[in-house]
């Protein structure tokens, strides 16, 4: 059985997460705009999403033979499911670090090409990292996921899995 | 038909955990616990097989269980997941879950 890929059209969710952004920013407590909360709350939500979706995504799939494997699902199937394009470039220095690359990242190609709003860009990003943290959670890899914008759109998503530098040790 | 179904967090602690009553409701629990350590076994073991065994279902652990019913249950986990009112990491509270849980186990009078 294939992935189902019968997800809600992109236009709704894309306008969805404006708004949820746009909301967040408006009600935080004292009016700052620069608050790192908000960028907080927007990952958090993405990480409860990503842990539900990649129940839901998973299912019918094998088992994963390794990260390496996990990851590729992630740029694969995973970002096929949410942006409806897969990641353009993998890279990995085979120590738990792994470099996403996305030259059209669909939630900021609405934006301007330019450098006007560069500064606004990791609102954008936030959700969908909490998204990649939550989805890898629930396959058992515990992550730190942040990403950067240096040329709208392309976005360029870091995971970093720390135990994957150590070798076999076992933390009860 | 079962006569207990567990589901275990990923942290190895329970959560759903339902018997059929009777007196060694204890030893239920105790299979479950040490029923992990089969699955744990089996893990390692096809990590090493070449990618032979790639499903999510592990197989007979011991032979008297129903592959359909493993598929049941674990849609309906997926299904409790995707709960916007479910914490993940907390015991399963869900009606609908509890329901097809009862349509698998033994009924007793």
């Amino acid at each position: 059985m294939s992935v189902p890929v019968r997800m809600a059209d992109e236009a709704p969710f894309q306008f969805l997460h404006n708004e949820v952004i746009h909301y967040i920013y408006k009600s935080a407590e004292n009016g700052e705009t620069e608050n790192g909360k908000n960028i907080t709350k927007l990952e958090n939500m993405g990480f409860r999403v990503g842990q539900g979706l990649i129940e839901r995504l998973t299912k019918d799939t094998a088992r994963f033979k390794d990260e390496l494997d996990i990851m590729k699902f992630i740029c694969k199937d995973f970002w096929t499911c949410v942006f409806k394009k897969q990641i353009d470039n993998l890279r990995t220095n085979h120590q738990g670090i792994y470099v996403l690359q996305d030259n059209k990242f669909r939630l900021l190609s609405q934006l301007s090409a330019g450098k006007q709003y560069l500064e606004h860009a990791p609102k954008y990003l936030a959700f969908t990292c909490g998204l990649v943290r939550g989805a890898l959670s629930n396959l058992g890899v515990k992550s730190i996921v942040t990403a950067e914008v240096s040329v709208m759109p392309a976005c360029k998503t870091h995971i970093t899995c720390p135990s994957s530098d150590q070798r076999h040790s076992h933390k009860d | 038909m079962a006569v207990c179904i567990a589901v275990i967090a990923k942290e190895n602690y329970p959560l759903y955990i339902r018997s059929v009553p009777t007196q060694n409701e204890l030893k239920f629990h105790y299979t479950v616990h040490t029923s992990l350590d089969v699955v744990e076994e089996k893990i390692s073991a096809v990590g090493k097989s070449l990618g032979d065994q790639r499903e999510l279902y592990l197989g007979l652990l011991y032979p008297t269980e129903d592959y359909k019913m493993f598929r049941k249950l674990h849609n309906s986990f997926t299904d409790v997941m995707c709960n916007p009112f479910h914490n993940p990491g907390d015991t399963i509270q869900s009606k609908a879950f509890d329901g097809i849980v009862s349509g698998m186990m033994v009924q007793t009078g």
